[in-house]
């Protein structure tokens, strides 16, 4: 009996999690499914699925690179999970995912070990998203400020404590300073974001800056901490006389500083991020086509902003079957091509590749084939 | 229903709770497959019982093997550049401060929050409280870092700015008070609050179970109503509340994105009010998706400890649960 | 006239030694006057008002009491006091939640929010949507997919092997060095790191199955880590209430063991273990961590748990506050954070009931 109306309750209960699961849609913007942008940058249309794993910085990018290809691919899915860059070169390595996103590229001991899952010439590096990063802060009506690397250092060092210090009046003549003290906002979790900024001030500054680079902020200098861009955008939004480093596309209202570039401060800008890209070294002792770069920080050339971050896309040189091979050029073409950087641009407010970063970015996508 | 009806014992019933074999009946065929039914049930009872265990060490073997490359790596590779031991030390006493004060915040305020649903809000609404509690155990942790950061600790920061300028004197209290309200004691009390459904969940509904006799024998005698709860009520379910006060600690001592977001981690301070300090749940949480190599090791290996921490306080807590005899309906 | 006289006499020989009932609201007012006047005196703010009026009160009516009615009397009020000071105190946090969540989830919480998925919802369609002033679109129809399905199948792996657990350790068990090395196993493993269990089943998985291995059964396998001991706990203590005689008075009228458990021991406690169950649910219907690395990341409709990846209602509150769709304009995120907050409240809410529904259908009638 009881039995019974234990099972009268669980048909109940099956049938309405199936009414429910019956009548959602994954139209979510209401387009006709067949009509999407003409902007498949391979020919012929692809099928299959993509497993990518990496970096948070790309995923707004790669939400738009997804759409932008299911569109013209009506057979293909792209699936990206936002792990962070380590889980994603670690998967990668490991085989549990076709292409990783990453905020660097595969450092030497991981290009060793991406043999056994890549074939002999390994794993390929190319860049595909580039965000500048700005020197963002809460100031009142102060939106911009003049600083070179020596005082940015030093006041993310709590060497500068306080808005009206000398040092930074004078490279702002005429502009108000109020005597606030500075809070220091850095991000409490491993991030590109903040192994891309300390590189600078290290580069830039290497006088003041003196700490070890990486992903975490050093612990030496502890200071006030919010988790991920979001947090830090929001603490320093609410923390009168706060200044932090983040992507530029997320600090909102808050006020940026020029960086000093040579002799001129350099506005943070798309193109002038995507130039500082340009003008990079690429690593040595990499394959020919592989474009893992160098990013020269301490750059005298006008017209660049050096606070940049570079986050690549990961691709074996070979794949197990031409499907794969297919679908993964397909991909890889459209997310570097003019259209993929566009569409990207529009969402996550990014800079677009250089033309010929993207050329060559094309060159060595086009070089990937099947394992022989 | 193939047991016999209420009120009828056969015969051979009798026997067989003898255990004498009654191979004449006509029951046996039924008396035969309750025994195997017995055996059966035992049988997977156990199993089930064991699967645990089973599951626990492959768990303890996983974060063993996994965590092993940081017991051997050069003191100087590992996080900090002083050692496992030196890393791992600050957010063990983190972790330890973070979840007592959850603790001492929860346990009286969770015990009597289920007092209050099971013996002294009016019958009417009880059910209705006790329901209202059990939501909070509902919001997941994300939604309570969430409020802890954008809502509780830009309130709580100016309690800790007066605290700092008058009880400053307090270690627990020194200044400069956190001008984001981020800090140690915020965690503790966000986890606090994530942990008071659970006690008082758990506590509430051993309260109902107390005999309905004892109760009412205590205020035949003339007890008052706390009286009545002390005698009857809390003795009876003194080894519950242990089990649901070691459940939250549980909760506490691994909650991750909760305290990730709330709290503004660094290194080691005495004071609650002041940014600083860390615990392992929310270390691994933070570094683990750019952690590579030994990094990912010592993060494995904090879980390691994390654990190690958690079987000591059980420890505690079986120990003093043994020491007052158990009061079970089954013992 | 005389007989009403002896009755007031004896009436009030009775409450001889009562307060009469309005006695506490004078303390009250009086206490909310004085604290307002020392409030003032150290800088007036609305907590600083109740905090010392709670305080004054609850003093002064233990010590009116003492005074009126004996040390008895006054303890047994100054616990009540506290057992209503404390039901307050632990609303607070709870409606100041459930108020932030309604203020900000309500207004995202639409058909289109219920119904559709994330799939082809970009960064450019959330700024249009702000330009234009056009409704948010994108929904988390897929998150909510996921969320039953693999909390389903965490529940259905969890349940029976920690209710067995239970019954095995308080029926058959009893004293056993087994026993004791289950009961104590099983409070460590309470004490697992979420992220650690989500590692865990990743780990077994990649083993098993090839590296990469990421489905909704991952995650339920993760979950169901979390969740057997919370089972297992709540039900042992459950059983470990239900009354020897009920036991004893099945066993006297010749019902096998297994019979009497699963007929009088489980229906006796069931409402207690259902309000376990319910609880082990709701501490992992909303864990994170370990669906990170075990499910993946799933935008679009996802329903086969042992294929492909998928999205739960944290995960995609999480992922929608930490990296917005559209960087530049993080609203629509966090609209749709917030709306899937409100869900999967709502959602615990509704389980809660079915619960309490299942529980009091299987009880046996009783005083309560």
């Amino acid at each position: 009996m009881k039995a019974l109306r234990f099972g009268r309750a669980a048909a109940v209960i099956s049938v309405a999690a199936l009414a429910l699961t019956a009548c959602g849609s994954d139209n979510a913007t209401n387009e006709p499914a067949a009509e999407g942008p003409a902007s498949s940058a391979a020919g012929t249309a692809v099928s299959g699925t993509l497993t990518g794993i990496g970096a948070s910085s790309q995923n707004s990018a790669m939400e738009a690179w997804k759409a932008g290809f299911e569109a013209a691919n009506q057979g293909a899915m792209v699936q990206y999970s936002p792990d962070g860059s380590g889980a994603g070169r670690k998967a990668f390595v490991s085989g549990g995912a076709q292409f990783a996103g990453s905020d660097a590229f595969l450092k030497d001991e991981e290009m060793a070990q991406s043999v056994e899952v890549c074939g002999p010439d390994g794993a390929l590096n190319v860049p595909a998203y580039i965000s500048p990063i700005a020197i963002a802060f809460n100031l009142g009506d102060v939106t911009e400020l003049n600083l070179d690397a020596p005082t940015i250092a030093k006041i993310f060092k709590k060497e500068i404590s306080t808005w009206n210090d000398p040092a930074i009046a004078a490279q702002n003549e005429g502009v108000e300073l109020p005597d606030t003290p500075i809070t220091v906002v850095h991000r409490s979790d491993e991030s590109g974001t903040t192994e891309n900024f300390v590189d600078y001030l290290a580069a830039a500054a290497p006088e003041d800056w003196t700490y070890e680079v990486g992903g975490a902020w050093p612990a030496e200098l502890q200071s006030e901490n919010a988790k991920g861009t979001s947090g830090v955008v929001q603490t320093v939004t609410s923390t009168d006389g706060a200044i932090t480093y983040a992507d530029a596309s997320a600090v909102g209202d808050l006020g940026t500083a020029k960086v000093k570039v040579g002799e001129e401060y350099a506005e943070i800008s798309s193109d002038a991020a995507a130039k500082a890209v340009e003008v990079a070294t690429p690593v040595e002792g990499r394959a020919e086509l592989d474009m893992s770069l160098q990013l020269e920080r301490d750059t005298t050339e006008s017209g660049t902003y050096p606070v940049v971050l570079v986050s690549y896309h990961v691709y074996c040189t070979t794949y197990d079957s031409q499907e794969t091979v297919d679908l993964v050029k397909a991909f890889g073409s459209y997310v570097v091509s003019e259209d993929g950087q566009t569409e990207a641009a529009g969402s996550a407010g990014n800079a677009p590749l250089s033309e010929s970063l993207r050329e060559k970015a094309l060159l060595a996508i086009d070089s990937i084939k099947v394992a022989s | 229903m193939t047991g016999p009806a209420p009120g009828q014992v056969t015969a051979p019933e009798i026997d067989r709770l003898e255990g004498k074999d009654v191979s004449t009946n006509s029951l046996k065929a039924s008396t035969d497959r309750g025994r195997a039914g017995d055996k059966i049930f035992s049988g997977i009872s156990l199993a089930a019982g064991v699967l645990i265990l089973a599951v626990l060490f492959s768990v303890a073997v996983f974060l063993l093997v996994q965590a092993a490359p940081t017991f051997v790596a050069d003191p100087a590779e590992v996080t900090g550049g002083n050692g496992f031991t030196a890393y791992i030390l600050p957010i063990v006493i983190g972790t330890v401060v973070a979840a007592t004060i959850a603790l001492l915040i929860a346990t009286p305020v969770g015990i009597a929050v289920a007092l209050f649903i099971s013996h002294y809000a009016p019958r009417r609404f009880s059910r209705a409280f006790g329901y209202v509690i059990d939501l909070l155990a509902a919001i997941p942790s994300v939604i309570y870092g969430a409020w802890g950061y954008i809502v509780l600790a830009p309130q709580l920061a100016k309690v800790y700015t007066w605290l700092a300028e008058n009880l400053g004197w307090i270690p627990f209290f020194t200044g400069p008070a956190s001008q984001t309200g981020k800090t140690m004691l915020t965690a503790g009390i966000v986890l606090a609050v994530m942990v008071i459904p659970i006690i008082t969940s758990l506590s509430r509904e051993i309260f109902l179970q107390t005999p309905n006799l004892h109760e009412e024998a205590a205020l035949a005698m003339g007890a008052t109503r706390w009286e009545m709860v002390r005698m009857a009520v809390l003795p009876f379910a003194r080894p519950g509340i242990i089990s649901a006060t070691m459940l939250g600690l549980g909760r506490a001592l691994g909650e991750t994105m909760a305290v990730a977001l709330v709290l503004s981690p660094g290194a080691l301070v005495a004071s609650l009010v002041k940014s600083g300090n860390q615990t392992i749940a929310a270390e691994i949480a933070l570094n683990f998706p750019e952690a590579f190599g030994l990094r990912l090791n010592e993060l494995i290996a904090a879980g390691l400890v994390l654990f190690v921490i958690t079987l000591i306080v059980n420890m505690i807590a079986r120990f003093i649960i043994t020491r007052h005899q158990e009061f079970s309906g089954a013992n | 006239m005389a007989a009403n006289q002896t009755l007031q006499r004896r009436q009030s020989h009775l409450t001889r030694g009562h307060l009469p009932s309005y006695a506490v609201w004078v303390v009250l007012a009086a206490s909310v006057v004085l604290g307002a006047a020392l409030a003032t005196l150290i800088g007036f703010s609305v907590v600083g008002w109740a905090v010392i009026t709670a305080i004054v009160f609850v003093i002064t009516a233990t010590i009116v009491t003492a005074v009126a009615e004996g040390e008895r009397k006054a303890k047994d009020r100054l616990v009540t006091f506290l057992v209503y000071g404390a039901f307050l105190i632990a609303l607070l946090p709870l409606v100041s939640v459930l108020w932030t969540v309604l203020e900000r989830g309500v207004p995202g919480l639409n058909y289109n929010f219920l119904f559709t998925s994330m799939n082809g919802v970009t960064g450019a369609v959330d700024n249009q949507a702000l330009e234009n002033g056009t409704p948010v679109l994108g929904g988390a129809y897929h998150a909510v997919v996921g969320t039953l399905q693999i909390t389903l199948w965490a529940t259905l792996i969890s349940v029976p092997i920690g209710l067995l657990t239970a019954v095995y350790l308080v029926e058959y068990g009893a004293g056993r060095g087994l026993t004791k090395a289950i009961t104590f196993f099983v409070d460590v493993m309470t004490g697992i790191p979420s992220i650690v269990a989500g590692l865990f089943a990743a780990a077994l998985f990649s083993l098993l199955f090839g590296p990469g291995t990421r489905t909704g059964f991952v995650a339920a396998v993760a979950l169901s880590v979390l969740m057997i001991p919370v089972v297992v706990r709540s039900t042992e203590e459950m059983l470990k209430i239900v009354p020897n005689e009920l036991r004893e008075a099945s066993y006297a009228l010749g019902v096998r063991k297994w019979r009497t458990i699963t007929k009088v021991v489980i229906p006796t406690a069931i409402s207690g273990i259902a309000s376990g169950v319910t609880l082990s649910i709701a501490r992992v219907i909303g864990e994170t961590a370990p669906i990170l690395v075990t499910a993946g990341f799933a935008s679009s409709i996802n329903m086969n748990v042992f294929s492909g990846w998928m999205s739960t209602l944290p995960t995609f509150i999480y992922y929608q506050i930490l990296t917005p769709t559209s960087p530049t304009s993080p609203d629509p995120s966090t609209q749709r954070a917030w709306a899937a907050a409100l869900l999967l409240i709502l959602m615990v809410m509704l389980l809660n009931l079915v619960a309490r529904f299942v529980a009091r259908m299987f009880a046996p009638k009783t005083s309560r």
